[in-house]
């Protein structure tokens, strides 16, 4: 039961990843590549009727971990402390800034929320990006399965670890390149005119700084944390995820050149889910590895009674069954190039 | 570690007080949506719909605010609670995730819809993407007032080897008699919030001559729902409420009634301060037996005080638990007074004329906010010093590595940007009730003559 939960949480946080992934990309190019008020509001159209539900696949991930692995929500979570509330002060600030924006026009409102939205999209494409290294490098948890990490040390990876070292941080600038990209590419097929033109200039750059720290990074994680080679060393056919990751890279340069906007959004998916996967199937069955490999929390010590996980399963799946009809419908409603009237007040909503 | 129990309570108090303001007005509204939009499909007038459009940008606002400090929330039990997080996860767990799992998905997505696909949907879609929105906001107040109760009042579990609380019987968890009860006087009091501000916008435009058929719309939907809000209010879901409360946690009433005494036919303060290092309540206004009649029904019943109980099972804040109950009640007899005689007025059709009674709809609009507040402040502070309440105490579930300081940090952190945010939503709101629901149009009372035979 305690894997089955493993990999449904797992999903989850994929899902968060593909969908709002693409929401904080956009956020984080909107000054770049959109200039004028139009183009900037035909930036927040393509993220405007979907960004809420995709941010919510991050609470029901975080709520469905509470139940699964209540040691691990408690451990991380309080360990976690300073950088959590961080990031929910960002996630306010970019909630904000998209649901404000557009309900007052003048010349200092708007390009402060602009300012804002990019701002905190930027920052926390690098703290999820950073918050993932933490739990794959592992942190100080001792014998009470509790942990404080600070904002940093000395930013390197000793006994007594901080947020930010050179690793989080390489781990969290390859999230901010690659939701860019993922970002760009989801802008490029909902916008057309210079909006398009830009994003798709700038995902073609920005490609090449995926490829190079992809590389990179994957590399140094079979240092960092031995378990990952360990586990794909046990068994062969994790490779597929890997690999499913540089299909998914090659597969976005090879449709961006073809101009099928579809196929490259999608083909970046699969290099998302790839390598998170990756990382997932690389820890296992830790849940949160420790410096101390004696401490780590483990699907088996951190999971909840047999009887509320198997529950869960039920309900949890036709939860998703509903929430796959609402994504499908509201997608499709939304379907096709966002179109921005030029003299609309907009309303913000 | 005591010092920072209190600054992580002060944490968690302020920021569910502040996510609180959102909800309860959304899930008020939702409510109100679903009838306007009713109005709207079966008498086919386009004023209604506009009517709808105005309140959803309203709506609109409340949510996203509702969303932002919302998220907060979850993580605060892992943040600030760890420890009761890793003891109960496993059943408080359940009720969070399906929160998000069949309630914020539905909400966000047809919210998404509501807002901005009314052209594509049609009308009878539009209608139903309100509903959807309804069910999806009152869902989650369900699991959200099923978690409060299961921490009121646990059912349904079993302990582990390591002392950690597990799920036992799920249909327990989530048909708790204390959720049920609790849900639906909750539910009234965000329907009061809906009806107050629905009501007080329209009396504004009434009282200023400004979109009077909208007034006249606004006023009527919410004084015909709000009466009926504010009675059920009261009885049956306040007093169902009190009873379990004299059953479960006796102490709890003792403290919220400030009876320092155990006696047969105990009076009802009404108005008096307690003062609990004398253990007496200072120049009290009582109802004789009053107390021993409404918890068991008989004058005579003997009800325990607070000397019942060894000290360290009181709650921590005695007169402020006092105090909000007794806010929480004197308002909700003035509700049932206005409702009623605005009802009264309506039905003599005299309301809109009525400028004395408008006055009192539009300035009472803080006044649900300030019940609905009261109300949680008696549920959570009664609970002390419980966490779950009987199974683990405040004291043992915080964090036990996340010191006094960085709480402080994070608390005026929030402290600081809720503020921010409460500026920007009564500019905001302001600005949307300024500029109203649209053109002025004709008197709907000419128009629902023509549309009545099409129904
Ligand atoms: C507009 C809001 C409002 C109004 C007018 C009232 N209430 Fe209330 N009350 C609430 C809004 C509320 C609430 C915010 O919804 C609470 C907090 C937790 C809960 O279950 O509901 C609550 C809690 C609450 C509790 C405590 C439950 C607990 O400790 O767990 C009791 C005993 C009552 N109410 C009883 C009443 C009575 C007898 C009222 C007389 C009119 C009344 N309430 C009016
Ligand atoms: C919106 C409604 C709510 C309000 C206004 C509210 C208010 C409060 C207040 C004032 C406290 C501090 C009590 C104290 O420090 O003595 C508190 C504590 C707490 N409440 Fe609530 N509460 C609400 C709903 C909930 C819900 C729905 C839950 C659970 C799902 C919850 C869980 C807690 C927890 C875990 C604490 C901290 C521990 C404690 O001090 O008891 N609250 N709340
Ligand atoms: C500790 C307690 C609470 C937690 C953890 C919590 C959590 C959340 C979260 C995460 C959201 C955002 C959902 C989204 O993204 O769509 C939210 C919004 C919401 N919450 Fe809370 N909440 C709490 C207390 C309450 C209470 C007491 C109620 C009502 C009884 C409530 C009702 C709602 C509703 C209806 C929404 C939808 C947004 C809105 O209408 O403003 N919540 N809450």
């Amino acid at each position: 039961m305690g894997t089955v939960w493993f990999c449904l949480v797992a999903i989850m946080i994929a899902m968060y990843v593909l969908l709002d992934g693409f929401d904080l990309g956009a956020g984080a190019i909107h000054l770049l590549i959109a200039k004028t008020d139009l183009e900037r509001r035909q930036v927040l159209a393509s993220i405007g009727p979907v960004w809420d539900g995709n941010e919510v696949w991050l609470l029901a991930a975080g709520g469905t971990l509470y139940f699964a692995f209540p040691a691990l929500y408690a451990g991380g979570f309080s360990g976690f402390y300073l950088p959590l509330m961080m990031v929910l002060w960002l996630l306010i600030l970019r909630g904000s800034s998209i649901e404000f924006r557009n309900h007052v026009k003048s010349a200092v409102w708007d390009p402060f929320w602009d300012f804002l939205f990019c701002a905190s999209s930027l920052l926390l494409a690098v703290f999820f990006g950073a918050a993932l290294a933490n739990v794959v490098r592992g942190v100080p948890l001792d014998a009470s399965g509790y942990f404080f990490e600070p904002l940093w040390t000395d930013f390197r990876l000793g006994e007594e670890t901080g947020i930010l070292d050179w690793y989080t941080i390489l781990v969290g600038v390859l999230a901010l390149l690659a939701l860019v990209m993922h970002g760009s590419l989801w802008v490029q097929l909902k916008t057309s005119g210079a909006v398009n033109g830009r994003a798709r200039e700038l995902c073609g750059r920005v490609w090449w700084g995926v490829v190079a720290l992809t590389a990179i990074v994957t590399a140094v994680t079979f240092e960092v944390q031995p378990q990952v080679k360990e586990n794909f060393l046990t068994w062969p056919w994790g490779f597929v995820l890997p690999l499913m990751a540089v299909a998914g890279l090659a597969g976005v340069a090879f449709e961006l050149r073809k101009h099928d906007e579809r196929k490259a959004f999608f083909a970046s998916c699969a290099y998302l889910a790839g390598m998170l996967t990756s990382v997932v199937f690389g820890v296992y069955p830790m849940v949160l590895p420790a410096r101390n490999p004696l401490y780590s929390l483990t699907v088996e010590s951190a999971k909840a009674g047999s009887y509320g996980l198997k529950v869960g399963v039920l309900w949890w799946t036709v939860g998703m069954i509903l929430a796959a009809g609402y994504f499908t419908l509201v997608y499709r409603s939304f379907a096709g190039k966002v179109e921005v009237e030029s003299d609309s007040s907009g309303h913000g909503y | 570690m005591n010092d920072a129990l209190n600054i992580h309570r002060l944490h968690f108090a302020f920021t569910i007080t502040f996510h609180y303001i959102f909800p309860q007005l959304t899930m008020g509204l939702a409510l109100l949506l679903v009838y306007l939009k009713t109005k709207a499909l079966r008498t086919g007038d386009e004023h209604y719909n506009r009517s709808a459009r105005f309140w959803a940008r309203i709506f609109g606002i409340n949510f996203a605010l509702g969303v932002v400090t919302g998220i907060p929330m979850e993580f605060q039990f892992g943040t600030n609670w760890a420890a009761f997080s890793k003891t109960a996860g496993g059943v408080i767990g359940q009720t969070l995730a399906m929160e998000g799992v069949f309630s914020f998905f539905l909400e966000s997505s047809f919210l998404g819809l509501f807002l901005f696909g009314e052209k594509k949907l049609g009308r009878v879609g539009h209608w139903w993407a309100a509903f959807l929105v309804w069910l999806g906001s009152w869902l989650s107040g369900y699991f959200i007032v099923a978690t409060d109760a299961w921490m009121q009042h646990p059912v349904g579990y079993q302990l582990g080897a390591h002392g950690e609380i597990e799920l036992a019987s799920f249909w327990g968890l989530l048909l708790n008699k204390w959720a049920l009860w609790q849900y639906l006087h909750t539910m009234l009091g965000a329907v009061q919030t809906g009806c107050f501000v629905m009501a007080a916008v329209g009396a504004l435009y009434l009282l200023t001559s400004r979109h009077e058929a909208y007034g006249r719309t606004f006023v009527r939907g919410g004084v015909l729902v709000g009466v009926f809000a504010a009675v059920l209010q009261l009885f049956p879901t306040g007093d169902a409420q009190g009873k379990m409360i004299a059953e479960n946690q006796p102490v709890t009433l003792a403290a919220m009634e400030g009876l320092f005494l155990t006696q047969e036919g105990a009076p009802l303060a009404i108005l008096g301060q307690p003062d609990v290092k004398n253990r007496k309540l200072d120049n009290p206004l009582v109802v004789p037996k009053m107390l021993s009649f409404l918890t068991y029904k008989q004058w005579t019943a003997n009800v325990r005080g607070l000397d019942a109980f060894p000290e360290d099972g009181w709650p921590d804040q005695i007169s402020l638990l006092y105090f909000s109950y007794h806010v929480m009640v004197g308002l909700g007899t003035i509700f049932i007074a206005v409702m009623v005689v605005a009802a009264f007025l309506l039905w003599r059709g005299r309301l809109f004329e009525s400028r004395w009674m408008l006055w009192i709809l539009m300035v009472s609009v803080p006044l649900p906010y300030i019940a609905n507040t009261a109300g949680w402040m008696t549920a959570e502070l009664g609970r002390q010093p419980w966490l779950i309440y009987g199974l683990l105490r405040t004291a043992r579930g915080v964090s036990p590595r996340v010191g006094a300081g960085n709480v402080w940090f994070t608390l005026i952190g929030f402290m600081g940007m809720y503020t921010v945010l409460a500026i920007l939503w009564l500019f905001l709101v302001y600005r949307e009730i300024e500029e109203g629901p649209g053109p002025e149009e004709e008197d709907p009372r000419k128009v629902a003559r023509v549309s009545i035979p099409v129904n």
